[in-house]
């Protein structure tokens, strides 16, 4: 009862702080943006090519868009002293982490939701597609939150974690990666997709489950 | 008189290596319900590493710390304490009440509500006020407001003085006094003499 109810008092907190600093919102939208649209700009007019990579290109923007926002997950917390009280509470650091996450998500991966479906037709990709395509990114995102949250609680005590994030984090985004953009792509040629989107979903399920507990670990770990 | 539980916190043979460097060793202390402990010693002496390990965010390089009998982090020992280090811990895109409330969700309801505190603290009337648009004494005594709403036992307190004008050390050090008087037991370092009327202190000296 108590412990839903800090769940639920730690997303609606990190929810208005992210109104309240509205670039946290904006960044990472503008980036998967403006990175979609320079694509057809640098290849020039070949439609065929172009929607032949959209969901490479969808796909690997919004990963590279989820990695731009990763280090305001705990940022700010580390910074004022927010993350020791939340750590410091009695009831369980993997569920009021989960509850970060869960709201780091609401506020970076699900703009990309939003807007996806418009770059896509913007790239020229099967509107039979489309459906697929958003069915990837909201299993896939959340995935990219839940990873990246245990490689920034590693490093959010370093000065300059940035590269070391990268790092530690792109070769686990790869599954996603594969698997995500290979369905929205055999979709497009009307092929059966119901294996990768089983691996997708499996992988959501074991983040969800195994991503909060060394995340949480990771961070008593930054903080002393 | 009623009778109130007897709690107890106790180190035993405490020791702190940083860098290569000892900062204490042996340190033993037994701190019971009323009493307060004050940490002495000059900077880099230790004393916020020894807080830092009654925190469990760090673990002693010897001994251990027992929360009436049972190592801290077999026990109830993390519901029972409030810890207010020398970050504020509040965040200052929210309000003062939004801050509070969160507070209050990570912890168990006290026997003062948020208004109640407030007023405590002489902070009634900032409940809409922005923590970025609050001085830096208002919000110490914010912060400080954490260990009101909550119910807790131990207070562990880093440089609580901090920033704090002359009425304000001497509402922090009546509260003290109250806390002790209610049976809770405070650990707290402090550069400030600490002038609590008829409060067992306990001193150790770091050095």
């Amino acid at each position: 009862m108590s412990l839903s109810r800090a769940f639920f008092a730690i997303i609606r907190r990190d929810l208005v702080l992210a109104l309240r600093r509205r670039s946290e919102i904006a960044n990472p939208l503008l980036f998967f943006v403006l990175v979609i649209t320079l694509f057809p700009l640098g290849i020039g007019a070949q439609p065929h090519l172009l929607q032949a990579i959209a969901p490479g290109i969808i796909w690997v923007s919004a990963l590279l868009a989820a990695m731009l926002s990763l280090d305001s997950l705990f940022r700010s917390d580390f910074d004022d002293g927010s993350l020791e009280q939340i750590l410091l509470s009695a009831h369980p650091a993997s569920i009021l982490v989960l509850g970060k996450i869960i709201a780091h998500w609401l506020v970076t991966g699900l703009p990309l939701l939003i807007v996806a479906p418009l770059l896509a037709i913007f790239l020229g990709m099967p509107t039979h597609s489309l459906g697929i395509l958003l069915l990837t990114l909201l299993l896939g995102t959340p995935v990219l939150s839940l990873i990246g949250a245990i490689g920034v609680a590693l490093t959010v005590g370093l000065r300059r974690g940035g590269m070391i994030l990268s790092l530690l984090v792109l070769p686990l985004y790869v599954p996603v990666l594969i698997f995500a953009s290979n369905a929205v792509e055999m979709a497009g040629s009307g092929l059966p997709i119901d294996a990768q989107i089983n691996i997708l979903i499996s992988i959501l399920l074991l983040a969800l489950v195994l991503a909060p507990w060394p995340t949480a670990a990771a961070l008593k770990m930054s903080i002393n | 008189m009623e009778r109130k539980p007897i709690y107890k916190l106790q180190g035993t043979d405490l020791s702190c290596i940083r860098d290569d460097r000892v900062l204490f060793e042996g340190l033993a202390f037994e701190l019971v319900s009323g009493q307060v402990l004050l940490l002495e010693g000059k900077n880099g002496s230790g004393k916020t590493s020894l807080l830092r390990i009654l925190c469990g965010f760090r673990e002693p390089d010897a001994g251990q710390v027992f929360w009436c009998g049972d190592a801290i982090n077999d026990s109830q020992y993390y519901a029972d304490m409030a810890y207010v280090g020398h970050l504020d811990g509040v965040k200052k895109e929210l309000t003062v009440l939004e801050n509070l409330k969160v507070s209050l969700a990570l912890g168990r309801s006290g026997q003062y509500s948020i208004e109640q505190v407030l007023t405590k603290v002489h902070l009634a009337g900032y409940d809409d006020a922005l923590v970025q648009a609050l001085s830096a004494g208002q919000k110490r005594r914010l912060s400080l407001a954490r260990l009101l709403i909550t119910k807790n036992i131990v207070w562990i307190l880093d440089e609580p003085f901090t920033s704090l004008d002359k009425q304000g050390i001497a509402l922090i050090e009546s509260l003290m006094s109250e806390h002790c008087a209610n049976g809770g037991m405070i650990v707290l370092t402090s550069h400030h003499d600490i002038d609590l009327h008829g409060v067992d202190v306990q001193r150790i000296l770091l050095s």
